[in-house]
């Protein structure tokens, strides 16, 4: 056998591996339709809380708690991630601080989710006692974001060339104008690229959030923000993807049904956010070209 | 003066980056802090028999039982579960992660690298809950199906389902970061190989592996971390019995699924059994550290061109 | 004749971390005068000139020594007390490529004006269609002032960033190599531009041809590995230069 039908083999296989891992993607979404698909279609689902009663269940708290979670870890994500992304990017580039800095966000970024999990549980629920409510899940998650919104921030920032900053300087500009006015318009899209990536990746986690105690049986909404912002901060949720967690841990088939349909629904939304920030890099390539 | 009063301004901004960009380190000083805070209470608490009984038992029994009435606190068949798994999981990711990590680095097309990219990134995206749901209620099922043949009935829990599925949920993040180290050798390497009339593939497994060997096994060590630290495809396909076992076929329970057990029951704060999600998580933050700082000294290994 | 001084170079070092890049630099630049700085690459042209505005305060590592006098009030640019942000307000720059910000025309423009605190709109609108008409380009983008900056030509975008530099009324324009990433009718422009900017403002020009020296500059200094070697007026030391080292830089036996 010569060497071009090796490299054949070869690339069959190398294909083959991919056909795999996205038949894999591809089953898993076939798979959550078909077992989910009486209640996907069901306005039902959507309008209801959860029930003892399979086909009376819904995900209309888990849908509300979601948001509500989101919002909070997006906030704190992006206060105090684009920020520290901005820090040592431009200003703290060879200081000691910087580099211990980095460090830490780049091991942060591997720490396991349950750990985060520990840690709010440890110091949010009891230290400070903001207990098993919507405020301690959205810092969670947000911490959780933090190390991608810091990577994608000085990625965007990177890509914006030295002359920009040096014209700025000489016309006397100081940093915070410099950043306000030129650094963080240009790089606003790369930045919301790195929060959607984020927010993607946020939304599917379990394991932080049942470690704090995230109910699952929630029959109420919290009050709205515009009405009781303080209520709503310390009201116990539930969200999505502890909702499904709760329904595929019941031995009942009836509740599975259930689960699969929260799935996908959730594979929707990640999906939706995933295909965003494609179209927004993309966008983005053309917009500046320097 | 204007100029003093915008100085003012910018000291006090240049002042709250540096805080944001403190408050990380605070957040892992938090987390040591926490995890090593109610160990230390785990082990000097009565019910584990106080220190230093305690970490005695913590690693020379075979049980792990600190919610039963019967406390037994030996580590080994969580640790036992959790590599069980991981060891799965890496068996699937490697081979199939270099395969087209070399592929896709090396032959394929640009056009095909460019579209197959944005999925593999959806995957990754994908919730963990989701795989969860897919390992139990999807790969479980096959695999009784496939074993029946050989008479072999696998219980509806196992550890070789979740194994599979974590394979799978890890080989983007690995792929990538394999072929980002294959990226990373430089074309003349390749272009001296070929000036000898090496092959592709020759060039491929003989010079451009073996020079980015060590971004690669950084890469396998941060998916071996990540395998070991997944939650919810253990959690709801591996089973909620900690079992000092290196069958596949039986059910196991892992670090992290035995924290989620335990979680979701009402947790008394200070309990033993609250206490011993820390010491559990403890063990777990420590082995995933291992790996990370091992991944980290491999890639600071890692040749630069 | 008697020229007024604008600025004072005396006994000025200039260190990148341990490196010693300017030595022991002398030099005084006239007022509404052009004064070119020329030399070989590596020489410390841009160095020299990056120090006039403190640019090299923005990287870590950089050390002035001796001292700048900016007259008339006399005060050292270069020392610790004196904020770069006020010498940055009174001493503009231009640059080797065109790097107008990614806004709009006008924006581009009014942004020197906006950081001083200029908000009232007439007066921007005023200055800028002022800025634009010394920069020589008001006639032609006077119609897309609301157009992205990167939709101009190259000499375009590089007389929108003299503009820029001018709006606030700077009382010296430093220029860092101005046309050396523009083709020649558009060098001739912008050649053109600062002999007649120089009536309002002292200009300073770091340029790699020498050609372009002698056509526009009063006094040319030229200088070699970190020293400044001869600074004379322009006839003089293109016709009758003192030292061999200029001779044989400007009859092209190096550089």
């Amino acid at each position: 056998m010569n060497y071009k039908s090796w490299e054949k083999i070869f690339s069959i296989l190398s294909i083959l591996a991919l056909l795999i891992v996205l038949l894999f993607l591809f089953s898993i979404a076939l798979k959550l339709f078909l077992d989910g698909m009486h209640r996907i279609f069901e306005l039902k689902f959507y309008t209801s809380f959860p029930s003892r009663f399979p086909e009376e269940a819904g995900i209309l708290s888990a849908l509300v708690g979601t948001l509500y979670v989101m919002a909070g870890a997006i906030f704190w994500s992006v206060v105090l991630g684009v920020p520290a992304g901005i820090y040592l990017e431009e200003f703290g580039k060879k200081g000691k601080i910087a580099r211990l800095i980095e460090a830490n966000i780049s091991n942060l970024s591997a720490v396991p989710s349950i750990i985060y999990g520990l840690l709010a549980l440890g110091i949010f629920v009891y230290r400070f006692d903001f207990g098993e409510s919507i405020l301690t899940a959205g810092l969670t998650l947000g911490l959780l974001m933090l190390p991608v919104i810091v990577v994608t921030t000085r990625e965007s920032l990177r890509r914006i060339p030295r002359a920009i900053r040096e014209g700025a300087y000489a016309l006397g500009a100081t940093n915070y104008e410099l950043v306000f006015h030129h650094l963080l318009p240009y790089s606003l899209g790369g930045i919301l690229t790195g929060v959607i990536i984020a927010i993607s990746r946020a939304i599917g986690e379990t394991a932080p959030l049942l470690t704090i105690g995230a109910l699952t049986f929630i029959a109420f909404l919290p009050p709205p923000p515009w009405e009781n912002f303080i209520e709503m901060l310390k009201s116990p949720f539930t969200v999505l993807p502890i909702q499904m967690f709760n329904w595929v841990s019941r031995p009942q088939e009836a509740f599975h049904k259930n689960a699969a349909a929260a799935g996908f629904v959730l594979l929707v939304v990640c999906l939706l956010l995933n295909s965003v920030s494609f179209y927004l890099r993309y966008k983005l390539r053309k917009k500046y070209h320097w | 003066m204007r100029i003093e009063y915008k100085k003012k301004i910018d000291y006090l901004f240049k002042g709250f980056l540096l805080l944001t960009g403190l408050i990380s380190i605070l957040v892992t000083i938090a987390i040591v802090i926490v995890l090593i805070d109610d160990t230390v209470n785990f082990f000097i608490h009565p019910e584990g028999g106080g220190f230093p009984t305690s970490v005695i038992r913590f690693f020379s029994e075979t049980e792990w039982t600190p919610t039963f009435v019967n406390k037994k606190i030996g580590i080994w068949p969580l640790l036992c579960g959790t590599f069980l798994i991981a060891f799965i999981a890496m068996a699937i990711s490697i081979p199939l992660g270099l395969l087209i990590a070399v592929y896709l680095s090396e032959f394929a097309p640009h056009s095909l690298r460019e579209s197959v990219k944005p999925w593999l990134d959806f995957l990754e995206a994908v919730p963990t809950v989701v795989y969860g749901y897919f390992a139990l209620l999807g790969v479980t099922p096959i695999l009784q199906w496939i074993f029946r043949f050989f008479g072999i009935e696998v219980q509806g829990m196992n550890a070789l389902s979740p194994g599979i599925v974590l394979g799978v949920m890890i080989l983007p993040f690995t792929a990538s970061l394999v072929e980002d180290s294959l990226r990373g050798v430089p074309q003349y390497l390749r272009e001296a190989a070929y000036s000898l009339g090496a092959t592709k593939l020759q060039t491929a497994f003989q010079v451009v592996i073996p020079a980015a060997r060590s971004g690669i096994l950084a890469a396998y060590l941060l998916g071996a971390s990540r395998a070991i630290g997944e939650t919810m495809v253990v959690a709801i396909a591996a089973g909620m019995y900690p079992n000092l076992t290196l069958n596949p076929l039986e059910p196991v329970q892992t670090i992290t699924g035995y924290i989620v057990q335990v979680a979701l029951g009402d947790l008394p704060f200070g309990s033993f059994e609250y206490l011993s999600i820390f010491a559990a998580g403890f063990m777990l933050f420590i082995v995933t550290l291992f790996f990370n700082l091992l991944a980290l000294y491999f890639k600071s290994k890692m040749e630069r061109y | 004749m008697t020229e007024e001084i604008k600025l004072k170079v005396e006994n000025f070092n200039f260190y990148y971390d341990s490196f010693l890049a300017l030595k022991n630099i002398n030099i005084s630049i006239y007022k509404n005068r052009v004064t070119a700085i020329i030399g070989p690459s590596g020489c410390g042209k841009s160095t020299l000139l990056r120090s006039f505005n403190r640019m090299h305060d923005l990287y870590e590592g950089t050390r002035y020594e001796g001292s700048i006098i900016l007259y008339p009030d006399g005060i050292n640019i270069v020392s610790r007390t004196v904020d770069p942000l006020y010498i940055r307000m009174r001493i503009g720059m231009v640059f080797q490529k065109p790097n107008p910000f990614p806004k709009s025309i006008f924006e581009n423009v009014a942004y020197g004006l906006r950081i001083k605190g200029i908000t009232n709109k007439t007066e921007l609108a005023d200055r800028v269609e002022k800025a634009l008409k010394d920069a020589a380009l008001w006639e032609e983008v006077k119609d897309r002032l609301n157009e992205n900056a990167y939709s101009l030509s190259g000499g375009q975008q590089q007389r929108l960033c003299i503009a820029r530099a001018i709006a606030p009324e700077p009382e010296i324009l430093l220029f860092d190599e101005p046309t050396s990433a523009l083709d020649p009718i558009s060098t001739g422009k912008i050649e053109d531009l600062i002999v007649e900017l120089k009536t309002k403002i002292t200009i300073v020009i770091v340029t790699h041809n020498m050609q372009q020296a002698a056509r526009i500059s009063d006094y040319t200094a030229f200088m070699y590995l970190g020293e400044l070697i001869e600074f004379d007026r322009t006839e003089k030391l293109f016709t009758n230069p003192s030292k061999k080292l200029t001779e044989d830089y400007i009859s092209g036996r190096f550089g």
